[in-house]
């Protein structure tokens, strides 16, 4: 959290000023798109008349009970406890996504019969690619950043040799160079392994950096006091330093593993049939794109809510001792 | 342990770069014998104080400790640092691991003690320095003497046969630079070897058995406490202790 003044002063939302940009705001919006044809107009038929009819007498009533509905709300909300307010707001803005998404009328049986398949096969593949990803390139990055930190000139040179290279390229390309490129110097990997190894080398290349930052931020004085009793490099790094390190690699780490999660998808370009693929494939067989699209990146979005639960939980672990 | 000796320089020099902060220093520390090394900032005692557990490396002569002579074979600077304790001036305790843990782990992991006679010894030694109702507490949650003397208790938990004090008391707030002390003086009462950089005067008149004044790089006079303090014989160590005595 921020630093929090003593000091209270009055919530944003409450103050007559912010209250009026957030009403002027809505109330142009409302007055660009015409929500007559919607259920508020239909709502509204007692006021306006025939929805479909009513101009822009229609247009501007509706806008203003919309406007003043939305000030309403975002001025209760104000009052309730942080807890409450979070809850609510999430609610809310669920409930819109899913208002939009409603829109594109889509077949929900259509979802609903592919999503066996979806899950078994599509989001098990996904999972399994992201998984050992995320082993390789975090066994990577724990060695990639002790060379960079070595005092060893070729540790150094290859680790930022290797950072630089599997960095400055596409992560797309990085795929073909592997899928494609070693072939020709015969050797032969599928679809699966040469995912697999692209997104390793790139991630672990990026998590290099993480680390590196994670352990250069631990004081001198921890390996001072740590060598002092005895403890050799190895005991040292993994008692003392990576656990110490661990709150400041965390945060950063959980957003690579969530951009692996989702990176996995490209491995769909070589053939593979993770959640990607199945999405486009069953999507183009039968003209319901959106469909499938859809269900996916709500799919896709779960995993990642899910993960960064574990994230908060992990973090919630290793701060313990930042009691006071 | 061979010889008389705990810890023998001699002839030590030693450079950061083309700058010289130690020259030709020689100093014995007998088994038993407890030194202060005192004298003004950058004039090299916390340098020395660090050679003698290898955490810094020196370039010209010879340090014996426990009768092993330190050099570049980590086997024996491992050897030396198990029996030597030593203690910092921001005291460096493990945040991460609790009082307790911070005394055990040293045990635990590196003489292979099982775990409950581990941590018998650790409250054992958290009981001599006075503060074993804060063994489950974090080191954040406790004031800097509490830390300071847990940081003594995790060094001894070693059971080494020497301590290293770097200015232990120098970080601390004055009301608690007594606490610390005191529980340093009854380590010295016990009989434990110890070499303790400071600037508490006092301290080093009722403990020390030698006190050892440093300035540049060089050791400029050594004796007991009474003489060194009441009969000076360099004019640096008397300007020194003119500006140190005087409050």
């Amino acid at each position: 959290m921020l630093y929090n003044d003593t000091v209270d002063s009055e919530a944003l939302v409450h103050r007559p000023w912010f209250v009026a940009i957030v009403f002027a705001v809505v109330m142009a919006i409302c007055s660009a798109i015409n929500f007559t044809d919607t259920w508020m107009g239909e709502l509204m038929r007692a006021v306006i008349g025939e929805p479909l009819t009513s101009g822009l007498y229609g247009r501007f009533a509706t806008g203003l009970v919309l406007s003043l509905l939305f000030c309403a709300n975002v001025i209760v909300i104000g009052f309730i406890p942080f807890k409450a307010q979070v809850i609510t707001v999430w609610v809310e803005l669920l409930l819109s996504f899913l208002a939009f998404f409603n829109a594109f009328d889509l077949s929900l049986p259509f979802i609903w019969d592919k999503l066996p398949i979806l899950l078994s096969q599509g989001l098990f593949t996904t999972l399994y690619v992201a998984a050992v990803s995320i082993f390789f390139a975090t066994i990577l990055a724990i060695i990639g950043a002790v060379a960079k930190l070595s005092g060893n000139g070729f540790a150094y040179a290859i680790a930022s040799f290797y950072t630089s290279f599997f960095r400055g390229l596409p992560l797309l390309m990085q795929l073909y160079l592997i899928y494609l490129g070693l072939p020709q110097l015969g050797v032969v990997l599928d679809a699966v392994p040469s995912g697999v190894l692209a997104l390793s080398l790139c991630y672990g290349a990026y998590m290099t950096e993480i680390f590196r930052a994670g352990i250069q931020s631990i004081d001198r004085g921890q390996w001072e006091a740590s060598r002092s009793i005895g403890f050799g490099f190895g005991l040292t790094m993994r008692k003392i330093i990576l656990p110490q390190a661990l709150p400041v690699i965390i945060p950063p780490t959980g957003n690579q593993f969530i951009s692996m999660l989702k990176d996995s998808s490209l491995v769909s370009i070589v053939g593979v049939w993770e959640l990607m693929f199945l999405a486009r494939a069953l999507g183009q067989a039968t003209f319901k794109h959106m469909e499938m699209l859809i269900a996916v990146a709500l799919i896709y979005w779960i995993l990642s809510a899910c993960m960064e639960i574990v994230q908060a939980r992990i973090e919630r672990h290793y701060n313990r001792s930042k009691v006071r | 342990m061979i010889g008389e000796n705990a810890i023998e320089v001699k002839h030590v020099s030693k450079w950061y770069g083309a700058f010289q902060v130690l020259h030709d220093v020689n100093l014995t520390v007998r088994k038993g014998e407890r030194i202060v090394i005192c004298g003004p900032s950058g004039s090299g005692k916390s340098t020395l104080i660090r050679c003698f557990n290898r955490l810094e490396a020196h370039q010209k002569g010879d340090i014996t400790v426990n009768g092993i002579s330190l050099h570049n074979k980590m086997r024996d600077i491992a050897e030396v640092r198990r029996k030597v304790g030593m203690v910092f001036q921001h005291f460096n305790l493990f945040p991460h691991m609790t009082v307790l843990m911070n005394c055990m782990a040293g045990p635990m992991w590196i003489n292979g003690v099982p775990k409950k006679e581990a941590r018998d010894r650790a409250m054992h030694y958290l009981k001599k320095v006075r503060i074993p109702e804060q063994a489950n507490k974090f080191p954040s949650q406790l004031s800097g003497g509490q830390q300071q003397r847990v940081a003594i208790a995790r060094s001894l938990s070693m059971q080494p046969t020497v301590m290293l004090f770097d200015e232990p008391t120098s970080a601390l707030d004055p009301e608690m630079v007594a606490e610390v002390l005191e529980t340093i003086t009854t380590l010295a009462h016990e009989g434990m070897t110890m070499v303790c950089v400071t600037h508490e005067m006092g301290f080093a008149r009722a403990v020390a058995d030698r006190v050892v004044f440093m300035d540049a790089g060089r050791i400029v006079e050594e004796g007991r406490p009474d003489g060194f303090f009441s009969d000076p014989q360099h004019e640096r160590t008397k300007l020194f202790l003119s500006q140190v005595l005087r409050h």
